[in-house]
């Protein structure tokens, strides 16, 4: 049940059991990035962890922590949000569980960028990060374009055209793959599977910066993301300028998948699972773009201290592989028991 | 003058030219019926009325000004429409559904005034679904849904309603509840604008009658006034009697029965 709060002519609304959730979610995320801080081939415990980010430890201690650990759990926080909050508006206006950007071709369109940066124009850096935004939102406009029809786009059309997309971006990918030499070819694939080994605050800050204008953005347009789930036809005739939202909405998404696929590569599973968990969690109905995020930013904080903790070392992209495989095929097998889709 | 009119409007989706120099007033406290054969332009007409589809030419007055130039939240609070086949999102409830009606009235520091819970509350007492403010729209019957999506309308407190083929999917019991509530609604003092496939159900609630045909309106006005076998022909292509409706007097379209002549002509 929601509860509001009034002065005057101001109302706000609010949920004390999604206000209650993430707050338990954004715990979880921390309290995991503080593990992967202490984690590494010299271990920190829990307490001296948080006592160097208060600036209460030794100068050892704190080198490692703030400057070689700390901006690797700040990606996996950030990206995670990214994740959550793009896979909560591609649902939502797919109308459908299964549109999340890495199933719609998005987050496949920045590996084919990337892949190209590495593989053909040996760029570093910098020009993989350039190539695989411009592979999101290259890939984005064109699934737009050819979803356009008749003064605007569907959350259907953009969704089958997107998976006709990612297929065919896919098989270019493994082409790309197949002709590259040996020790490229080891760099892309492990830059396929998602990872956060080795980030640093070149990587943390950019990607700060990006979701300090892209997640205000988006959460400015939540309500009336909330409002198009009624139909288009119903939701402008309740003055919600439809089109124009839907194309605002679509920028931010790509925007978030293509700064997080920037910053730890492809990671699957995050932007797919984390709306629906939230969903579950929080018992509402209709998007609700921070407990996606938050619940993003905890799986992929979890997933990266499974990931550190595992016997052999795994990237963070093949633990979020896994547990997303695990909620897809539950997910389908729910849905079919149903009878609906 | 009236407060919802349309001039010379050219309607036409992508390259199909559905009407062309099409002009309507809906006469302001009137339960306006458009009727006509499938395909005639009816319910485009409605979609052009609630600024859902833009006139290739001329244009939909609201209140004197060109509708499509106002801010659309100030146009919801003067116009609502029950589309003909809305989105029920998952899992919502009907209290939550209804008070999506009050977005026109929202702001980003003006979520939920006791205004918006005032007349959501109203809503849902007017259709009779208060007590089924906390189930699960996707649950309940075709015809509990239609109430449910009327509250929503109901909630946007517009003086003018368009609704676009109401009784859809309904059974005839639920027909006639949503009319006999609509036409309630029409007699508080709104203004009603509604696509209706049965002609008869158009005579029995309509105080102005709108007869489309090939995207031109054939005939307008009281039903009493206009509906006559050979307009019914004209408009529907069917030969048939007209009575008066015992039970409330207005017009009833009696189809004729071809089959004798049929077999008629066969021996």
């Amino acid at each position: 049940m929601s509860r509001v709060v009034r002065a005057g002519a101001l109302s706000v609304r609010w949920e004390p059991r999604a206000a209650a959730v993430g707050v338990g979610l954004l715990a979880v995320g921390l309290a995991a990035a503080v593990f992967v801080v202490g984690t590494g081939d010299f271990p920190i415990s829990a307490p001296e962890v948080v006592r160097a980010l208060v600036g209460q430890g030794d100068q050892a201690t704190t080198f490692i922590v703030t400057e070689l650990r700390l901006p690797r759990a700040a990606v996996g926080l950030l990206a995670g949000l990214a994740l959550g909050i793009s896979g909560a508006i591609f649902q939502s206006m797919s109308r459908n569980p299964l549109g999340s950007p890495d199933l719609i071709g998005f987050t496949t369109g920045a590996s084919t960028g990337a892949l190209l940066q590495i593989l053909v124009f040996g760029g570093g850096t910098l020009a993989i990060a350039a190539g695989s935004v411009a592979g999101a939102v290259g890939t984005a406009a064109a699934v737009y374009a050819l979803s356009y029809r008749g003064g605007g786009v569907s959350g259907h059309r953009l969704v089958l055209i997107g998976v006709g997309a990612a297929a065919m971006l896919e098989a270019a990918n493994s082409y790309l793959i197949t002709r590259a030499e040996l020790r490229e070819a080891y760099e892309a694939a492990f830059w396929l599977t998602g990872s956060l080994n080795n980030r640093g605050w070149e990587h943390a800050a950019p990607l700060g910066w990006a979701l300090a204008v892209l997640v205000p953005l988006a959460l400015a347009y939540g309500r009336r993301l909330t409002m198009g789930e009624l139909g288009d036809d119903a939701a402008q005739a309740l003055g919600v300028p439809v089109q124009r939202s839907r194309a605002v909405l679509v920028a931010v998404g790509v925007g978030l998948t293509a700064v997080s696929a920037t910053a730890v590569g492809p990671v699957p599973f995050v932007a797919l699972v984390a709306p629906q968990l939230a969903r579950r969690l929080t018992r509402r109905t209709g998007p609700h773009l921070m407990s996606a995020g938050l619940m993003g930013a905890a799986l992929l904080s979890v997933g990266d201290l499974i990931s550190l903790k595992l016997p052999v070392a795994v990237p963070v992209g093949v633990v979020t592989g896994a547990l997303g495989g695990l909620y897809l095929v539950w997910l389908l097998a729910a849905t079919g028991r149903k009878g609906t889709t | 003058m009236n407060r919802l009119v349309a001039r010379d409007l050219t309607l036409a989706y992508e390259q199909r030219v559905v009407a062309e120099g099409l002009g309507v007033e809906v006469p302001d406290g009137s339960f306006t019926v458009i009727v006509g054969p499938n395909g005639c332009g009816k319910s485009t007409l409605l979609r052009a009325l609630a600024r859902l589809l833009k006139p290739r030419e001329g244009a939909v007055f609201l209140d004197g000004e060109p509708i499509l130039g106002q801010p659309a939240k100030q146009v919801a609070r003067r116009v609502g429409l029950l589309p003909q086949q809305p989105v029920t999102p998952d899992g919502i409830t009907v209290a939550d559904l209804v008070a999506r009606g009050r977005y026109p009235y929202q702001r980003l520091l003006r979520q939920w005034s006791r205004e918006d819970e005032r007349a959501v509350a109203a809503a849902m007492e007017a259709v009779g679904v208060t007590e089924l403010a906390d189930r699960v729209v996707d649950e309940l019957s075709g015809g509990q849904r239609q109430r449910v999506w009327l509250a929503l309308v109901l909630a946007q407190e517009t003086p003018i309603m368009l609704l676009d083929e109401p009784t859809t999917f309904l059974d005839i019991a639920h027909q006639i509840e949503v009319l006999d509530l609509c036409s309630r609604l029409h007699e508080e003092g709104r203004t009603l604008v509604a696509v209706l496939h049965d002609l008869n159900h158009a005579c029995r609630y309509a105080t102005h009658l709108i007869a489309m045909r090939g995207g031109e309106i054939v005939a307008q006005g009281r039903p009493s006034d206009i509906v006559t076998a050979e307009l019914v022909e004209r408009v529907f292509g069917l030969p048939c009697r007209i009575i008066d409706c015992p039970e409330t007097g207005t017009p009833l379209v009696v189809p004729a029965d071809r089959r004798k002549a049929l077999t008629a002509g066969m021996l």
